[in-house]
Parts: C-alpha cells; structure tokens; sequence
C-alpha cells in the first residue's frame, strides 16, 4: 500500500487535511472507504485502520474534522480544541464525508463505489452521512445518539438522527458491544426496527463480553473476539457492496 | 462513549508545556476516553491559552478516584494556607 497526509476539499470549499491510503498499483479497480475518526481524532490509531483497508484491497481516506479547529496541531492538541468549541456540527460533518466520497470516486482505479466507517461518535457520524449522501455502504461501530437523545444534563449538542432513516441510501452494518450503554443494545434493537419497517438493508451484530471500543486494541477496552468476530464482518459485507 | 460533558473555566496562572512555561487563561474539565491514559474514561484537564494557539495546552488525564484525591489535596492545602497569603 501506499499512505500520506493530503488535502482535500470539504464543507464549504475549505481545504482540510485527510490521510489517504491505498492499494500500491493505481490501475485498480478498487472500492473505496471514508474512515471517519472517533472523539479522540485524526490520531494514529485510526491511520493504522485506514491502513488496514488499503491492506485489504481498498482505498481509503479518514478526513481531519478538526482541521479547521486547529490547522497543523498534534491530534490530541485538536481534539482538545475542537472539544473546546464544542465539537462538530452535523453539517459540517456531511460536507466533509461528501468530500472525501468524491476526492475517492475521482482517484484513478476507482470503481466508483465509495462506503463510510465510523467508530465511537463517528458510528453515529457514519449513519448520519450514509441518510445524507449518495453512498453504497456504510458502516456505524458503537455510535451513540441516533435513537435516544443525551441524557439530561449533558451538553451534548448532538440529537437524534433516527428520523433520517428513511433517507438511508446504502445497506448499512451495525457493530455493537452487549455491555455498552450508549448504545445500549435496546437502543440499537429500536434501530433495526425501524430500519427493518422502512424496508432498509442492515445487518447488526452486538458481541456478548464487549462494551463500548472494543475495536480498540491500544484501549483497555478491546475485546479481541468481537474485534476479530466485527472485522469479519466489515470484510464480509464491503466484498459483496464495494467490490462486486 | 463520547459525552462532550465539558466545564470551561478562565483562570490566571502559568502552565509547562513543550515549548516551556507560558501563561494561562483557559481550563477545560470533562469526562471522557483519554488519549493515553489505560482506561475507558477519565477526568481530563486541559490548560489552555487559546491565544497562544492548540499546542499551548498542558493536559492531565485521570482516574476517577485520582480525580477526586486531587480536588481534595488542593482543597485541602488551600484551606491549610496561613491567613494573609491567599
């Protein structure tokens, strides 16, 4: 493969960096995948996961939603920052993903199908992209915040997103812990039935011994099985929607 | 889960960071996944001089139980402070 920091165009015309890594041979034809960062941000451990599907036969480009919080700082110095400000507005997000679709649609070898993968907040981000833009399968890891609303007293800014269900334009893999609570598994439960009454694909898994981050192998709360057992999956499900 | 719970305070003071001491205007307090720390979450503190740009940020990372010892231990020393310094 091949990896590296590029800019690309996102919401609003704004250039922002993205971290782009693909097959070596650029004949292709591949698919290809937006990488959309948990809270902690643009940080190494989600680079290695762009890494992972460019290993794996696809292109993939994980844009720096705190880019324009903090052009050029570390990621953690970032995710501080954009926190400070009080994180990302949902359109904004939905520019950014549509973005990085079209820079990776436009790469040489493209096939022209473009998926979207999120983790932690970016779960929720996935969907959300997935109900607002033109996409061919996405993928939603532990996002929190699309059925249910923040618990009182928090000032997250986020509300629920389950009303754009309808506008869902690509099947759409549900990876969840049974330990988590948020989400917590009635939460993803109500989502499938309501995915399931308005007749959209979807497909979800949630992984008994698994909490929230259970992807994470540098976090304590990794689980391996339903890491191992998630990765499969997204293999499974991106080769029948991306690659065929 | 990311719970954007976050308490913003102005302060006056000095931080060490990288690049050596600079002032302090800002702190952030939340509860949420650390970046370094080994646990699921933690109470975070960030320093901060927004003026001075993102890397003018000194940050902690701590346990719950940490979190709570430090409020006390600072609470206690400033109680601890003979009259007149404070």
């Amino acid at each position: 493969m091949t990896a590296g920091t590029i800019s690309i165009t996102g919401h609003g015309g704004d250039e922002i960096e993205a971290y782009l890594a693909r097959p070596v041979d650029p004949a292709g034809p591949f698919g290809s995948v937006v990488v959309i960062h948990h809270m902690p941000g643009y940080d190494a451990a989600t680079k290695e996961i762009a890494r992972r599907f460019a290993a794996n036969g696809y292109a993939a480009l994980m844009p720096n939603l705190y880019y324009r919080d903090a052009p050029g700082a570390s990621p953690d110095d970032a995710a501080a920052a954009a926190r400070a400000k009080g994180g990302v507005p949902d359109e904004r997000l939905v520019g950014d993903v549509g973005g990085a679709a079209a820079h990776l649609r436009g790469l040489a070898g493209s096939n022209g199908k473009v998926g979207v993968i999120g983790y932690c907040s970016g779960g929720r981000q996935s969907f959300l992209a997935a109900c607002s833009l033109q996409l061919d399968a996405a993928v939603d890891c532990y996002g929190a915040f699309i059925i249910s609303p923040p618990p009182d007293g928090m000032p997250l800014k986020v509300q629920p997103i389950v009303g754009l269900a309808k506008d869902l334009s690509c099947p759409l893999l549900g990876l969840f812990g049974a330990d988590d609570q948020y989400p917590a598994p009635a939460e993803t439960a109500e989502l499938a039935r309501e995915l399931a009454a308005l007749g959209k694909t979807h497909d979800f898994h949630t992984y008994e011994g698994a909490g929230h981050a259970f992807f994470s192998p540098n976090r304590p709360s990794y689980r391996v099985d339903a890491a191992n057992g998630g990765w499969e999956k997204i293999w499974e499900f991106y080769g029948r929607y991306l690659t065929s | 889960m990311c719970t954007y719970v976050t308490e913003k305070i102005e302060i006056t003071g000095s931080g060490k960071g990288p690049a050596g001491w600079f002032a302090l205007s800002d702190a952030t307090v939340y509860f949420d996944h650390p970046q370094h720390a080994q646990a699921e979450h933690t109470l975070n503190i960030d320093f901060l001089n927004p003026g001075k740009g993102p890397a003018a940020r000194v940050a902690v990372e701590l346990t719950a139980e940490s979190a709570r010892a430090l409020a006390r231990a600072i609470e206690a020393t400033l109680e601890a402070t003979p009259p007149g310094l404070i």
